[in-house]
């Protein structure tokens, strides 16, 4: 609301002419419909898209229903699904913990490797057009697709890996292998994603800055620790909450090898396999979605008292 | 089967499966090898006289084979045409991908379903009844040529059939026949023989079993035949249904004997799909591989050179005349529009005619409920599953087919691979099982 209010008044004292008295506290009519229709949509289907469904997640989350008939027929149970998940669903624990060993290893591997991948691109060597669509590619493929191809590798009797190397690792079937092997092909996918967004950054980095650094006489690991680097802050704050999403709601490629079981369970997956397919554990996957919801909001209420913070301080 | 009728999920189980399997099978095995389904033909035409069937009426029949899927759609889509020619109803075929239609199953029911769809019997079917989501076909019943046990299984809880059958297919232990033959090895008939046969292979370097679970669900298969060894079919549908212990010594023998029996499977199975598993055993690394007769499709042959026999005893007392073998079939929705044509080619689809059309028009048919269908076109290998299943005294659906669908997938599946990771740790798996058991059947 606060650009709405600063805007009337920059123009007042920009050109006197136009408003008039009391314009201040009152816009014409049109523009009070214009306004309201322009916040009342949005508000409209952010509620019924977002807010109403969450809530009703969280509803449902005590009782238990099977999806057969009227609503009516849930059963409320209090905290009983939270009750089984944090107790007797052996799956929940692990899945916390895919969940952060994910998040670490987005961070660590393909976000490190991304960016410099856009560094070494972004500077028009020859080829560099082939180089990016190359690692592109597998941002565009289909999971199903992605899933395939590393079936081909890793299958454990006639993959590639294991004819190549002679060996027998079983690297979708062994839970202490299986989460690198699909971390792996994970980081093959988000290292190219992570790549085109350094590189658009890079590409809206002033050249001046570059060759003042250069005249100042910086090497260039210097210059682009230094100067490129805190310039692209807003780049680097889009790239830290893309991998954080990225990772807790890791899903799909988990999903296409084995629905999330033996040693891939992330929590996604898990609500996933109670609501989706033919189990129908309505109330105990809502229970599983909403502890999910908490935990992505501890991040994302990380993320915005620091945009905040900055915002005034600035 | 005189349990109480009380408790929820248990029993429409017992209708649909216990009681069921016993005669299904004495019926089948008449059936099976009968030929001529000609004289079939003419009662099933003109009985649709409702105003919504006929020239001019339009049925929509859900399939769930996708075009392109083989000879699974072709033969559905060859009965929806000789349907439409027969009855001169107009027949809207709507088929999607196997697994899509079977996870999507519940929000199609409640949705805009077709009049008439591709379902199976026992558990899921019967819960389906019990919710209302499909119809009561007891007025279409009795169907000529399907015998009391098709009947009984297609009845649900509260004693109506809901169901027509066309096609079921055993789960056995399938072998190479050149492989046996090369080395003098015969399928075995009593406990002591099957040990000493694989001893004899592991001697000569071949791995006895082949064995995938990666996709959850082959393995249950290895579980239901021990229990049903181990434990009887009685016992095993009563657990199926939520009547039994998992934590009891029954469940912890059958486990304790898989444990034994481990190190004679492929090693490593939870990265292994099934299809990987069966062409193992098709190149002859693996000597024997338990599955249902779809085993072929994996091999890309016509399986002339595969045989099966059913998994041998493991306890005299119980003996070895259970087997699983899922019945495939159909359903009306009792959300779908046309209620009577759907009826009308419900009643159909369960008749020879058209399991014949299905059967001339693919390269591979599948083994007719319908003891007046054509056995012609079955190659040995389906002669022979008709031969044994109508020889077997019980029939159970599958695991995933005869308990609750939640407790399937959300705790079996994970159980069981955490066994095959861990198969030492029995009680744990069993305790957890347990403990999950009771709060999904309350």
């Amino acid at each position: 609301m606060t650009h709405l209010d600063e805007a009337p008044r920059s123009e007042k004292t920009e050109k006197a002419v136009a408003p008039a008295q009391g314009r201040e506290k009152k816009l014409p009519g049109r523009d009070r419909l214009t306004v309201i229709v322009m916040v009342a949509v949005p508000l409209v289907l952010v509620v019924l898209l977002v807010w109403v469904p969450a809530l009703l997640s969280v509803a449902l989350s005590f009782g238990k229903w099977n999806g057969f008939g009227d609503l009516d027929t849930i059963e409320w149970v209090g905290f009983q699904n939270y009750q089984d998940i944090f107790t007797i669903y052996p799956a929940f624990w692990p899945a916390v913990q895919h969940n952060l060993i994910w998040l670490g290893f987005l961070f660590l591997l393909p976000t490190v490797l991304g960016m410099l991948l856009a560094v070494v691109l972004d500077r028009e060597m020859r080829g560099s057009r082939f180089y990016q669509t190359a690692f592109y590619m597998p941002v565009v493929l289909s999971l199903a697709l992605i899933g395939f191809i590393w079936q081909l590798f890793y299958s454990r009797d006639q993959g590639l890996i294991n004819q190549v190397f002679h060996s027998e690792v079983d690297w979708y079937g062994d839970p202490d292998i299986n989460l690198w092997a699909v971390l792996v092909a994970t980081a093959w996918r988000h290292t190219g994603y992570i790549m085109l967004i350094y590189l658009a950054g890079l590409k809206g980095v002033d050249a001046s800055l570059r060759e003042a650094a250069a005249v100042d006489g910086a090497n260039e690991v210097k210059t682009f620790f230094q100067v490129i680097f805190p310039v692209m802050r807003p780049i680097n704050m889009v790239v830290i909450v893309i991998v954080v999403i990225e990772s807790l709601r890791a899903f799909d490629l988990v999903w296409v090898i084995n629905k999330g079981r033996n040693g891939l369970e992330v929590i996604g997956a898990l609500v996933a396999q109670n609501v989706i397919g033919e189990a129908t554990r309505y109330g105990f996957g809502s229970a599983l979605a909403v502890i999910m919801m908490l935990i992505s909001s501890i991040f994302i209420t990380i993320y915005l008292r620091t945009v905040f913070r900055e915002e005034r301080q600035r | 089967m005189s349990r109480p009728p009380s408790t929820a999920i248990p029993r429409s189980t017992m209708v649909t499966s216990a009681a069921t399997r016993r005669s299904v099978l004495r019926g089948i095995g008449l059936s099976g090898l009968a030929v001529g389904g000609a004289s079939l033909l003419a009662a099933c035409g003109g009985d649709s006289g409702g105003p919504a069937t006929g020239s001019g009426a339009t049925v929509k029949f859900g399939i769930n084979e996708a075009e392109g899927a083989g000879a699974a759609h072709d033969r559905l889509a060859a009965i929806a045409q000789a349907y439409a020619k027969e009855s001169g109803t107009k027949v809207d075929l709507n088929a999607v991908d196997h697994n899509t239609f079977q996870e999507s199953i519940n929000t199609y029911l409640q949705g805009t379903p077709d009049d008439v769809f591709t379902w199976f019997a026992g558990f899921r079917m019967s819960q389906f009844a019990e919710n209302g989501l499909i119809t009561d076909l007891s007025d279409q019943w009795p169907i000529d040529g399907l015998n009391d046990s098709f009947k009984q299984a297609s009845t649900a809880s509260d004693g109506k059939q809901y169901f027509v059958p066309i096609s079921y297919y055993p789960w056995a232990v399938f072998y190479r026949k050149s492989v046996f033959e090369k080395n003098g090895w015969a399928p075995p008939s009593s406990n002591d023989e099957f040990m000493a046969l694989m001893d004899d292979m592991q001697g000569k370097g071949v791995t006895p079993f082949a064995f995938g679970d990666k996709d959850g669900w082959p393995a249950m298969g290895t579980f239901d035949i021990l229990n049903m060894r181990l434990n009887g079919f009685d016992f095993h549908m009563s657990l199926m249904a939520g009547d039994e212990a998992w934590d009891g010594d029954e469940v912890k023998g059958v486990f304790d004997t898989w444990r034994k029996l481990l190190p004679y499977h492929q090693a490593d199975p939870l990265g292994r799909t099934w299809q990987e598993a069966a062409t193992s055993m098709g190149k002859g690394e693996c000597g024997m591989y338990l599955l249902g007769t779809f085993v072929v499709d994996a091999l890309g042959e016509n399986g002339e050179d595969l045989d099966f026999f059913t998994f041998p005893e493991l306890d005299s007392s119980i003996g070895s005349d259970a087997l699983d073998a899922p019945i495939d079939g159909f359903c009306v929705a009792s959300a779908g529009k046309n209620q009577d044509a759907g009826k009308a080619m419900a009643k159909w689809l369960g008749s020879a005619a058209a399991a014949d059309a299905g059967n001339n028009a693919a390269d591979a048919p599948f083994i007719a409920a319908n003891s007046g269908a054509s056995t012609s076109t079955y190659s040995d290998l389906q002669k022979k599953s008709a031969e044994v299943v109508g020889a077997a005294a019980n029939i159970a659906q599958f695991m995933d087919r005869d308990t609750n669908a939640d407790f399937a997938n959300t705790v079996m599946i994970p159980s069981i691979q955490e066994f095959l990771k861990n198969p030492d740790d029995i009680d744990g798996v069993t305790a957890s099982i347990q403990e999950q058991a009771n709060s999904i059947f309350g």
